[in-house]
Protein backbone atom coordinates (compact mmCIF):
# COMPACT_ATOMS: atom_id res chain seq x y z
CA UNK A 1 0.00 0.00 0.00
CA UNK A 2 2.67 2.63 1.25
CA UNK A 3 4.85 1.94 -1.89
CA UNK A 4 1.94 2.09 -4.33
CA UNK A 5 1.01 5.39 -2.43
CA UNK A 6 4.84 6.53 -2.66
CA UNK A 7 4.40 5.72 -7.04
CA UNK A 8 1.46 8.22 -7.50
CA UNK A 9 4.15 11.14 -5.80
CA UNK A 10 7.36 10.41 -8.23
CA UNK A 11 5.47 11.78 -11.74
CA UNK A 12 5.74 15.29 -9.32
CA UNK A 13 9.15 14.25 -7.76
CA UNK A 14 10.92 13.39 -11.09
CA UNK A 15 8.83 16.60 -13.22
CA UNK A 16 10.87 18.54 -10.27
CA UNK A 17 14.11 17.10 -10.72
CA UNK A 18 14.04 17.49 -14.08
CA UNK A 19 12.48 21.25 -14.95
CA UNK A 20 12.76 22.95 -11.77
CA UNK A 21 15.81 22.04 -9.90
CA UNK A 22 18.56 20.51 -12.71
CA UNK A 23 17.99 24.32 -14.75
CA UNK A 24 19.44 25.89 -11.38
CA UNK A 25 21.78 23.37 -10.82
CA UNK A 26 22.91 24.13 -15.06
CA UNK A 27 22.32 28.19 -14.22
CA UNK A 28 25.05 27.66 -11.21
CA UNK A 29 27.20 25.88 -13.66
CA UNK A 30 26.90 28.61 -16.33
CA UNK A 31 27.79 31.51 -13.99
CA UNK A 32 31.14 30.02 -12.97
CA UNK A 33 31.95 29.97 -16.89
CA UNK A 34 34.52 32.89 -17.70
CA UNK A 35 34.69 34.34 -20.69
CA UNK A 36 37.94 33.04 -21.89
CA UNK A 37 36.05 29.53 -22.20
CA UNK A 38 37.55 28.69 -18.60
CA UNK A 39 35.96 27.71 -15.21
CA UNK A 40 36.34 30.60 -12.18
CA UNK A 41 34.72 33.09 -10.08
CA UNK A 42 35.28 35.40 -12.51
CA UNK A 43 32.20 36.96 -13.33
CA UNK A 44 31.35 37.37 -9.61
CA UNK A 45 34.74 39.65 -9.33
CA UNK A 46 34.04 41.63 -12.14
CA UNK A 47 30.26 42.48 -10.38
CA UNK A 48 31.30 43.07 -7.44
CA UNK A 49 34.39 45.35 -8.54
CA UNK A 50 32.54 47.68 -10.80
CA UNK A 51 30.87 50.17 -9.08
CA UNK A 52 27.76 50.88 -10.70
CA UNK A 53 26.75 47.11 -10.68
CA UNK A 54 27.89 47.39 -6.43
CA UNK A 55 25.68 50.19 -6.65
CA UNK A 56 22.59 47.85 -8.05
CA UNK A 57 23.00 45.24 -5.77
CA UNK A 58 23.13 47.10 -2.83
CA UNK A 59 20.18 49.88 -4.06
CA UNK A 60 18.12 46.47 -4.60
CA UNK A 61 18.89 44.94 -1.07
CA UNK A 62 17.94 48.86 0.51
CA UNK A 63 14.55 48.89 -1.33
CA UNK A 64 13.81 45.27 -0.03
CA UNK A 65 15.20 47.02 3.46
CA UNK A 66 13.35 49.60 3.05
CA UNK A 67 9.70 48.50 1.69
CA UNK A 68 9.82 45.83 5.14
CA UNK A 69 10.49 48.45 7.47
CA UNK A 70 7.69 50.64 5.81
CA UNK A 71 5.22 47.14 5.43
CA UNK A 72 5.81 46.60 9.24
CA UNK A 73 4.81 49.95 10.20
CA UNK A 74 1.83 50.02 7.73
CA UNK A 75 0.62 46.64 9.00
CA UNK A 76 0.94 47.39 12.97
CA UNK A 77 -1.83 48.99 13.33
CA UNK A 78 -4.31 47.12 11.50
CA UNK A 79 -3.17 43.90 12.68
CA UNK A 80 -3.80 45.58 16.12
CA UNK A 81 -7.43 46.28 14.80
CA UNK A 82 -8.01 42.73 14.08
CA UNK A 83 -6.83 41.52 16.75
CA UNK A 84 -9.49 43.79 18.28
CA UNK A 85 -12.19 43.24 16.24
CA UNK A 86 -15.28 40.84 16.03
CA UNK A 87 -15.97 38.21 13.32
CA UNK A 88 -17.34 40.75 11.60
CA UNK A 89 -14.37 43.18 11.17
CA UNK A 90 -11.96 40.44 11.20
CA UNK A 91 -13.54 39.01 7.62
CA UNK A 92 -14.03 42.37 6.55
CA UNK A 93 -10.18 43.24 7.25
CA UNK A 94 -9.38 39.28 5.68
CA UNK A 95 -11.64 40.59 2.55
CA UNK A 96 -9.61 43.50 2.02
CA UNK A 97 -6.08 41.69 2.67
CA UNK A 98 -7.01 38.63 -0.21
CA UNK A 99 -8.04 41.07 -2.55
CA UNK A 100 -5.29 42.86 -3.58
CA UNK A 101 -2.99 39.98 -3.17
CA UNK A 102 -5.77 37.78 -5.75
CA UNK A 103 -5.69 40.69 -8.08
CA UNK A 104 -3.50 40.84 -11.22
CA UNK A 105 -0.04 42.30 -11.14
CA UNK A 106 -1.30 44.40 -13.95
CA UNK A 107 -4.34 46.09 -11.93
CA UNK A 108 -2.10 47.30 -9.71
CA UNK A 109 0.96 48.36 -11.09
CA UNK A 110 -1.91 50.25 -13.56
CA UNK A 111 -3.66 51.87 -10.06
CA UNK A 112 -0.29 53.09 -9.26
CA UNK A 113 0.48 54.41 -12.40
CA UNK A 114 -2.84 56.41 -12.08
CA UNK A 115 -2.13 57.29 -8.28
CA UNK A 116 1.52 58.53 -8.57
CA UNK A 117 0.52 60.48 -12.56
CA UNK A 118 0.69 64.11 -12.73
CA UNK A 119 -3.32 64.17 -13.01
CA UNK A 120 -3.40 61.61 -10.08
CA UNK A 121 -5.18 62.24 -6.50
CA UNK A 122 -2.06 62.32 -4.28
CA UNK A 123 -0.81 65.23 -6.61
CA UNK A 124 -4.12 66.84 -7.20
CA UNK A 125 -4.83 66.99 -3.48
CA UNK A 126 -1.40 68.55 -2.85
CA UNK A 127 -2.46 70.75 -5.31
CA UNK A 128 -5.96 71.81 -3.86
CA UNK A 129 -4.61 72.04 -0.08
CA UNK A 130 -2.12 74.88 -1.43
CA UNK A 131 0.90 72.63 -0.13
CA UNK A 132 2.48 72.53 -3.64
CA UNK A 133 2.12 75.38 -6.45
CA UNK A 134 2.32 72.95 -9.73
CA UNK A 135 0.99 69.12 -10.28
CA UNK A 136 3.84 66.70 -9.80
CA UNK A 137 4.51 63.26 -10.71
CA UNK A 138 5.78 60.60 -8.58
CA UNK A 139 6.07 58.33 -10.77
CA UNK A 140 9.74 57.25 -12.02
CA UNK A 141 10.71 58.09 -8.43
CA UNK A 142 12.16 55.88 -5.61
CA UNK A 143 9.83 57.15 -3.45
CA UNK A 144 6.52 56.08 -5.59
CA UNK A 145 7.85 52.50 -6.00
CA UNK A 146 8.20 52.36 -2.16
CA UNK A 147 4.75 53.50 -1.70
CA UNK A 148 3.23 50.96 -4.68
CA UNK A 149 5.75 48.22 -3.15
CA UNK A 150 4.33 48.16 0.32
CA UNK A 151 0.80 48.38 -0.66
CA UNK A 152 1.74 44.96 -2.58
CA UNK A 153 3.79 43.44 -0.36
CA UNK A 154 1.60 44.32 2.62
CA UNK A 155 -0.91 41.38 2.38
CA UNK A 156 2.48 38.45 2.67
CA UNK A 157 2.66 40.12 6.36
CA UNK A 158 -0.14 40.23 7.27
CA UNK A 159 -1.77 36.72 6.82
CA UNK A 160 0.91 34.30 8.27
CA UNK A 161 0.33 37.93 11.24
CA UNK A 162 -3.82 36.93 11.19
CA UNK A 163 -3.32 33.05 11.32
CA UNK A 164 -1.27 33.39 14.49
CA UNK A 165 -4.06 35.78 15.99
CA UNK A 166 -7.05 33.58 14.97
CA UNK A 167 -5.55 31.11 17.70
CA UNK A 168 -3.62 33.58 20.55
CA UNK A 169 -4.94 33.08 23.68
CA UNK A 170 -6.72 35.88 24.95
CA UNK A 171 -6.52 35.27 28.59
CA UNK A 172 -2.90 36.82 28.36
CA UNK A 173 -4.12 40.05 27.56
CA UNK A 174 -6.69 39.70 30.23
CA UNK A 175 -4.00 38.53 32.78
CA UNK A 176 -1.84 41.60 32.13
CA UNK A 177 -4.74 43.92 32.19
CA UNK A 178 -5.38 42.47 35.70
CA UNK A 179 -2.33 43.33 37.01
CA UNK A 180 -2.66 47.03 36.03
CA UNK A 181 -1.19 47.15 32.49
CA UNK A 182 -2.29 50.04 29.94
CA UNK A 183 -3.42 49.16 27.11
CA UNK A 184 -0.48 49.52 24.85
CA UNK A 185 1.92 47.80 27.65
CA UNK A 186 -0.96 44.77 27.44
CA UNK A 187 -0.98 44.60 23.68
CA UNK A 188 3.13 44.43 23.27
CA UNK A 189 3.88 42.68 26.43
CA UNK A 190 1.38 40.14 26.42
CA UNK A 191 0.37 39.95 22.39
CA UNK A 192 3.01 40.94 20.49
CA UNK A 193 5.36 38.50 21.78
CA UNK A 194 3.17 35.46 20.02
CA UNK A 195 3.26 36.89 16.66
CA UNK A 196 7.29 37.79 16.61
CA UNK A 197 7.92 34.46 14.38
CA UNK A 198 4.85 35.19 12.28
CA UNK A 199 5.98 38.67 11.36
CA UNK A 200 9.46 37.28 10.82
CA UNK A 201 7.70 34.53 8.74
CA UNK A 202 6.06 37.24 6.55
CA UNK A 203 9.47 39.61 6.41
CA UNK A 204 11.40 36.66 4.85
CA UNK A 205 8.47 36.90 1.72
CA UNK A 206 7.76 40.65 2.20
CA UNK A 207 11.75 41.04 1.29
CA UNK A 208 12.31 38.12 -1.17
CA UNK A 209 9.05 39.49 -3.22
CA UNK A 210 10.18 43.64 -2.95
CA UNK A 211 13.36 42.70 -4.20
CA UNK A 212 12.57 40.83 -7.64
CA UNK A 213 9.88 42.14 -8.91
CA UNK A 214 10.77 43.09 -11.93
CA UNK A 215 7.29 44.36 -13.49
CA UNK A 216 6.64 47.00 -10.57
CA UNK A 217 10.05 47.98 -10.37
CA UNK A 218 10.54 48.50 -14.25
CA UNK A 219 7.15 50.33 -14.15
CA UNK A 220 6.81 52.63 -11.46
CA UNK A 221 10.68 52.33 -11.41
CA UNK A 222 11.17 53.55 -14.75
CA UNK A 223 14.36 53.43 -16.68
CA UNK A 224 16.87 55.19 -14.39
CA UNK A 225 16.37 53.51 -11.05
CA UNK A 226 17.96 50.18 -12.21
CA UNK A 227 17.80 46.81 -9.95
CA UNK A 228 19.26 43.33 -10.32
CA UNK A 229 16.14 41.34 -11.86
CA UNK A 230 16.00 44.58 -14.87
CA UNK A 231 19.80 43.94 -14.60
CA UNK A 232 19.32 40.65 -15.34
CA UNK A 233 17.17 40.74 -18.00
CA UNK A 234 19.20 43.65 -19.65
CA UNK A 235 22.56 41.21 -19.82
CA UNK A 236 20.06 38.56 -21.68
CA UNK A 237 17.50 40.23 -23.69
CA UNK A 238 20.12 43.03 -24.85
CA UNK A 239 23.38 41.76 -24.22
CA UNK A 240 23.21 38.52 -24.72
CA UNK A 241 25.78 38.11 -21.55
CA UNK A 242 24.78 34.47 -20.26
CA UNK A 243 27.15 33.56 -17.84
CA UNK A 244 27.66 37.36 -16.77
CA UNK A 245 23.14 37.33 -16.31
CA UNK A 246 23.63 33.63 -14.49
CA UNK A 247 26.35 35.27 -11.82
CA UNK A 248 23.66 38.16 -11.17
CA UNK A 249 21.06 35.56 -10.96
CA UNK A 250 23.16 33.71 -8.10
CA UNK A 251 24.29 36.91 -6.14
CA UNK A 252 20.56 37.72 -6.26
CA UNK A 253 19.78 34.53 -5.30
CA UNK A 254 22.51 34.30 -2.65
CA UNK A 255 22.05 37.53 -1.05
CA UNK A 256 17.91 37.31 -0.52
CA UNK A 257 18.92 33.61 0.40
CA UNK A 258 21.17 34.58 3.21
CA UNK A 259 18.61 37.24 4.22
CA UNK A 260 16.03 35.11 4.34
CA UNK A 261 17.51 32.03 5.89
CA UNK A 262 18.92 34.80 8.79
CA UNK A 263 15.59 35.65 9.68
CA UNK A 264 14.08 32.19 9.17
CA UNK A 265 16.84 30.83 11.70
CA UNK A 266 15.63 34.02 14.04
CA UNK A 267 12.35 32.70 14.28
CA UNK A 268 12.84 29.40 15.25
CA UNK A 269 14.90 30.91 18.20
CA UNK A 270 12.08 32.88 18.65
CA UNK A 271 9.84 29.94 19.06
CA UNK A 272 13.19 27.85 21.14
CA UNK A 273 12.62 31.06 23.72
CA UNK A 274 9.63 29.85 24.86
CA UNK A 275 6.16 30.48 23.91
CA UNK A 276 5.43 27.06 23.21
CA UNK B 1 -1.45 62.73 37.86
CA UNK B 2 -1.83 58.90 37.25
CA UNK B 3 -5.69 59.31 36.40
CA UNK B 4 -5.01 61.46 33.28
CA UNK B 5 -2.04 59.63 32.42
CA UNK B 6 -4.39 56.40 31.89
CA UNK B 7 -6.84 58.24 30.57
CA UNK B 8 -4.17 59.15 28.20
CA UNK B 9 -3.03 56.29 27.29
CA UNK B 10 -5.88 54.64 27.43
CA UNK B 11 -7.56 57.27 24.35
CA UNK B 12 -4.05 57.38 22.42
CA UNK B 13 -4.46 53.63 22.31
CA UNK B 14 -7.76 54.05 20.50
CA UNK B 15 -6.96 56.15 18.27
CA UNK B 16 -3.83 54.56 17.16
CA UNK B 17 -5.79 51.31 16.68
CA UNK B 18 -8.78 52.39 15.32
CA UNK B 19 -7.84 55.38 13.15
CA UNK B 20 -4.73 53.84 11.89
CA UNK B 21 -6.11 50.83 11.30
CA UNK B 22 -9.15 51.59 9.08
CA UNK B 23 -6.41 54.11 7.39
CA UNK B 24 -4.26 51.37 6.41
CA UNK B 25 -7.54 49.34 5.47
CA UNK B 26 -8.25 52.28 3.45
CA UNK B 27 -5.51 52.68 1.40
CA UNK B 28 -4.89 48.71 1.00
CA UNK B 29 -8.22 47.91 -0.98
CA UNK B 30 -8.20 51.81 -2.16
CA UNK B 31 -5.58 51.75 -5.26
CA UNK B 32 -7.89 48.38 -6.52
CA UNK B 33 -11.42 50.74 -5.99
CA UNK B 34 -9.18 53.35 -8.00
CA UNK B 35 -9.13 50.92 -10.76
CA UNK B 36 -12.48 49.81 -11.00
CA UNK B 37 -13.42 53.14 -11.01
CA UNK B 38 -11.37 54.11 -13.97
CA UNK B 39 -12.38 51.55 -15.33
CA UNK B 40 -15.85 53.80 -16.14
CA UNK B 41 -14.20 56.46 -17.23
CA UNK B 42 -16.22 58.56 -19.58
CA UNK B 43 -13.08 60.87 -20.47
CA UNK B 44 -10.42 60.48 -23.12
CA UNK B 45 -7.12 60.64 -20.64
CA UNK B 46 -6.62 59.10 -17.27
CA UNK B 47 -7.05 60.99 -14.10
CA UNK B 48 -8.55 60.51 -11.08
CA UNK B 49 -11.64 61.95 -10.48
CA UNK B 50 -12.98 60.03 -13.74
CA UNK B 51 -14.71 62.48 -15.82
CA UNK B 52 -17.88 61.22 -16.45
CA UNK B 53 -19.09 57.58 -16.24
CA UNK B 54 -19.39 55.08 -19.34
CA UNK B 55 -18.58 51.63 -20.27
CA UNK B 56 -17.19 53.26 -23.61
CA UNK B 57 -13.63 51.48 -22.69
CA UNK B 58 -15.43 48.00 -22.37
CA UNK B 59 -16.68 48.68 -25.66
CA UNK B 60 -13.41 49.26 -27.44
CA UNK B 61 -11.84 46.51 -25.81
CA UNK B 62 -14.83 44.34 -27.12
CA UNK B 63 -14.84 45.52 -30.11
CA UNK B 64 -13.21 42.79 -32.78
CA UNK B 65 -11.41 45.07 -35.18
CA UNK B 66 -9.66 47.60 -32.86
CA UNK B 67 -8.38 45.61 -30.37
CA UNK B 68 -7.34 42.46 -32.23
CA UNK B 69 -4.42 41.93 -30.67
CA UNK B 70 -5.57 41.96 -26.99
CA UNK B 71 -8.30 39.24 -27.99
CA UNK B 72 -5.24 37.25 -29.71
CA UNK B 73 -2.60 37.66 -26.72
CA UNK B 74 -5.87 36.77 -23.93
CA UNK B 75 -6.27 33.41 -26.31
CA UNK B 76 -2.98 32.66 -25.93
CA UNK B 77 -2.37 33.29 -22.38
CA UNK B 78 -6.05 31.49 -21.84
CA UNK B 79 -4.62 28.22 -23.31
CA UNK B 80 -1.24 27.91 -21.40
CA UNK B 81 -3.16 28.82 -18.35
CA UNK B 82 -5.93 26.08 -19.58
CA UNK B 83 -2.99 23.97 -20.14
CA UNK B 84 -1.46 24.31 -17.03
CA UNK B 85 -4.26 23.71 -14.67
CA UNK B 86 -4.57 20.11 -16.86
CA UNK B 87 -0.37 19.78 -16.30
CA UNK B 88 -0.55 20.50 -12.86
CA UNK B 89 -3.52 18.59 -11.46
CA UNK B 90 -2.41 15.35 -13.21
CA UNK B 91 1.23 15.36 -11.72
CA UNK B 92 0.38 17.42 -8.23
CA UNK B 93 -2.83 15.81 -7.01
CA UNK B 94 -1.38 12.19 -6.55
CA UNK B 95 1.45 13.34 -5.46
CA UNK B 96 0.15 15.36 -2.68
CA UNK B 97 -2.39 12.71 -2.08
CA UNK B 98 0.20 9.91 -1.71
CA UNK B 99 2.67 12.39 0.47
CA UNK B 100 -0.14 12.55 2.58
CA UNK B 101 -0.45 9.02 3.43
CA UNK B 102 3.47 7.69 3.86
CA UNK B 103 5.96 7.97 6.70
CA UNK B 104 6.88 11.29 7.63
CA UNK B 105 11.05 10.36 6.99
CA UNK B 106 9.88 10.59 3.27
CA UNK B 107 7.43 13.38 2.78
CA UNK B 108 9.58 15.47 5.54
CA UNK B 109 12.69 14.92 2.72
CA UNK B 110 10.59 15.68 -0.50
CA UNK B 111 8.13 18.52 0.88
CA UNK B 112 11.10 21.32 0.55
CA UNK B 113 11.57 20.75 -2.92
CA UNK B 114 8.09 20.72 -4.08
CA UNK B 115 7.31 24.03 -2.18
CA UNK B 116 10.61 25.55 -3.12
CA UNK B 117 9.25 27.63 -6.56
CA UNK B 118 7.43 29.49 -3.57
CA UNK B 119 9.99 31.45 -2.50
CA UNK B 120 12.58 31.58 -5.20
CA UNK B 121 12.14 34.57 -7.72
CA UNK B 122 10.52 33.44 -10.63
CA UNK B 123 13.15 35.54 -12.69
CA UNK B 124 15.97 33.55 -11.96
CA UNK B 125 14.05 30.30 -12.34
CA UNK B 126 12.82 31.93 -16.06
CA UNK B 127 16.68 32.46 -16.97
CA UNK B 128 17.55 28.69 -15.40
CA UNK B 129 14.68 26.96 -17.72
CA UNK B 130 15.56 28.92 -20.94
CA UNK B 131 19.15 27.68 -20.69
CA UNK B 132 17.95 24.31 -19.66
CA UNK B 133 15.15 23.92 -22.55
CA UNK B 134 17.37 25.27 -24.85
CA UNK B 135 20.11 22.83 -24.05
CA UNK B 136 17.27 20.29 -24.82
CA UNK B 137 16.37 21.58 -28.52
CA UNK B 138 13.06 23.32 -26.70
CA UNK B 139 14.13 27.26 -27.61
CA UNK B 140 10.76 29.73 -26.55
CA UNK B 141 7.43 28.16 -27.13
CA UNK B 142 3.97 27.20 -26.25
CA UNK B 143 5.72 23.95 -24.66
CA UNK B 144 8.08 25.58 -22.48
CA UNK B 145 6.34 28.75 -21.59
CA UNK B 146 3.73 25.24 -19.89
CA UNK B 147 6.33 23.57 -18.32
CA UNK B 148 7.76 26.53 -16.79
CA UNK B 149 4.22 28.04 -15.68
CA UNK B 150 3.64 23.83 -14.04
CA UNK B 151 7.23 23.92 -12.51
CA UNK B 152 6.48 27.54 -10.89
CA UNK B 153 2.63 27.16 -9.95
CA UNK B 154 2.29 23.34 -9.26
CA UNK B 155 3.46 23.76 -5.41
CA UNK B 156 0.53 26.09 -5.19
CA UNK B 157 -2.03 23.26 -5.63
CA UNK B 158 0.22 20.98 -4.20
CA UNK B 159 -0.62 23.24 -1.05
CA UNK B 160 -4.23 23.23 -1.25
CA UNK B 161 -4.49 19.33 -1.54
CA UNK B 162 -1.98 18.08 0.97
CA UNK B 163 -3.63 20.58 3.42
CA UNK B 164 -7.05 18.49 2.76
CA UNK B 165 -5.73 15.24 2.35
CA UNK B 166 -3.66 15.47 5.62
CA UNK B 167 -7.15 16.34 7.39
CA UNK B 168 -8.88 13.14 5.66
CA UNK B 169 -9.12 9.99 7.54
CA UNK B 170 -7.18 6.89 6.41
CA UNK B 171 -9.72 4.39 7.79
CA UNK B 172 -12.68 5.41 5.72
CA UNK B 173 -10.71 4.71 2.80
CA UNK B 174 -9.96 0.52 4.43
CA UNK B 175 -13.43 0.61 5.74
CA UNK B 176 -14.70 0.74 1.86
CA UNK B 177 -11.98 -1.50 0.53
CA UNK B 178 -12.91 -3.95 3.34
CA UNK B 179 -16.57 -3.47 2.92
CA UNK B 180 -15.61 -5.26 -0.84
CA UNK B 181 -15.29 -1.51 -2.78
CA UNK B 182 -12.34 -2.16 -5.62
CA UNK B 183 -9.55 0.76 -5.91
CA UNK B 184 -11.48 2.60 -8.50
CA UNK B 185 -14.22 2.66 -6.86
CA UNK B 186 -12.71 3.40 -3.64
CA UNK B 187 -10.43 6.71 -5.04
CA UNK B 188 -14.01 7.76 -6.95
CA UNK B 189 -16.30 7.33 -3.81
CA UNK B 190 -14.20 8.88 -0.24
CA UNK B 191 -10.73 9.70 -1.49
CA UNK B 192 -11.52 12.22 -4.46
CA UNK B 193 -14.49 14.19 -3.24
CA UNK B 194 -12.38 14.48 0.40
CA UNK B 195 -9.50 16.29 -2.22
CA UNK B 196 -11.38 17.61 -4.78
CA UNK B 197 -11.84 20.98 -2.73
CA UNK B 198 -8.37 21.81 -2.94
CA UNK B 199 -8.08 20.69 -6.64
CA UNK B 200 -10.95 23.26 -7.62
CA UNK B 201 -9.29 25.88 -5.48
CA UNK B 202 -5.63 25.27 -6.32
CA UNK B 203 -6.61 25.59 -10.04
CA UNK B 204 -8.48 28.33 -9.47
CA UNK B 205 -4.99 29.70 -7.91
CA UNK B 206 -2.49 28.29 -10.49
CA UNK B 207 -4.83 29.73 -13.42
CA UNK B 208 -4.86 33.23 -12.37
CA UNK B 209 -1.00 33.16 -11.41
CA UNK B 210 -0.73 31.76 -14.74
CA UNK B 211 -2.49 34.40 -16.50
CA UNK B 212 -0.33 36.97 -14.76
CA UNK B 213 2.65 35.76 -14.96
CA UNK B 214 5.46 37.78 -16.36
CA UNK B 215 9.14 36.93 -15.52
CA UNK B 216 8.77 33.05 -17.02
CA UNK B 217 6.43 34.06 -20.14
CA UNK B 218 9.22 36.91 -20.67
CA UNK B 219 11.88 34.53 -21.07
CA UNK B 220 10.19 31.42 -21.72
CA UNK B 221 7.43 32.84 -24.95
CA UNK B 222 7.32 32.46 -28.21
CA UNK B 223 8.62 36.15 -29.32
CA UNK B 224 5.34 35.66 -32.27
CA UNK B 225 2.78 34.93 -29.70
CA UNK B 226 2.17 37.78 -27.79
CA UNK B 227 0.59 37.04 -24.05
CA UNK B 228 -1.54 38.53 -22.25
CA UNK B 229 0.41 40.18 -19.51
CA UNK B 230 3.17 41.31 -21.96
CA UNK B 231 0.71 42.98 -24.19
CA UNK B 232 -1.12 45.05 -21.32
CA UNK B 233 2.63 46.10 -19.72
CA UNK B 234 3.46 47.21 -23.32
CA UNK B 235 0.28 49.13 -23.34
CA UNK B 236 0.80 50.81 -19.73
CA UNK B 237 4.47 51.82 -20.63
CA UNK B 238 3.55 52.93 -23.98
CA UNK B 239 0.20 55.48 -23.67
CA UNK B 240 -2.13 54.95 -21.03
CA UNK B 241 -4.22 53.53 -22.87
CA UNK B 242 -8.03 53.37 -20.79
CA UNK B 243 -8.40 49.79 -22.22
CA UNK B 244 -5.99 48.54 -19.82
CA UNK B 245 -8.42 49.70 -17.16
CA UNK B 246 -11.28 47.80 -18.70
CA UNK B 247 -8.92 44.88 -19.07
CA UNK B 248 -8.21 45.83 -15.09
CA UNK B 249 -12.10 45.88 -14.24
CA UNK B 250 -12.84 42.30 -15.51
CA UNK B 251 -9.61 40.69 -13.52
CA UNK B 252 -10.65 42.63 -10.54
CA UNK B 253 -14.06 41.03 -11.10
CA UNK B 254 -12.08 37.46 -11.94
CA UNK B 255 -10.39 38.20 -8.42
CA UNK B 256 -13.06 38.90 -6.55
CA UNK B 257 -14.49 35.44 -7.90
CA UNK B 258 -11.71 33.76 -7.07
CA UNK B 259 -11.89 35.21 -3.65
CA UNK B 260 -15.58 33.99 -3.12
CA UNK B 261 -14.69 30.53 -4.59
CA UNK B 262 -12.01 29.91 -2.16
CA UNK B 263 -14.20 31.06 0.96
CA UNK B 264 -16.95 28.41 -0.42
CA UNK B 265 -14.33 25.83 -0.56
CA UNK B 266 -13.05 26.83 3.32
CA UNK B 267 -10.21 25.53 2.30
CA UNK B 268 -7.03 27.38 3.69
CA UNK B 269 -8.20 30.77 3.08
CA UNK B 270 -5.87 32.21 6.16
CA UNK B 271 -2.31 30.58 4.48
CA UNK B 272 -3.36 31.06 -0.05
Amino acid sequence: MIRRDTLMAWPMIGFMLLFFISPLLLLLGISLRGADGGWGFGNFAAFLSDPFSRGVLTGTLALGAKVTFFVSLAALPLVMLYWHGGPRLRGLILICTLLPMLTANVVRTFAWVVILGRNGPISQSMLALGLTDRPFSLLFSEMGLIMALVQIELPLLLLPVFAVLNRADRRTLEAAETLGAGPWRAWFSAIFPQIIPAVLAGWVLVFASATTSYVTQSVIGGARLIYLPQYVYREVGVLFQWPMAAAISILLLASTGIIMLGLTMLARHERLQGHG
Amino acid sequence: MADVRSRLSVVSYRAFVWVGGLAVLACMIGPILLALVMSFNAGATLAFPPQGLSLRWYRLLLDPVASEPIHTAARNSVEVALATVVLVTVITAPAAFALARVPRRFSGTVEPVLLAPLVLPSLVYALAALLALSLLGLGPSFLAVLIGHAAVFAPLMFRTVLGLAQRSDPALEEASSTLGASRARTFLRISLPAILPGIVAGAFLVFMQSLDNVSVTLFLGDPGRTMLPLRLFAMLEESLDGRVAAVSGLLILAAALLLVILQRLGGRKDTP
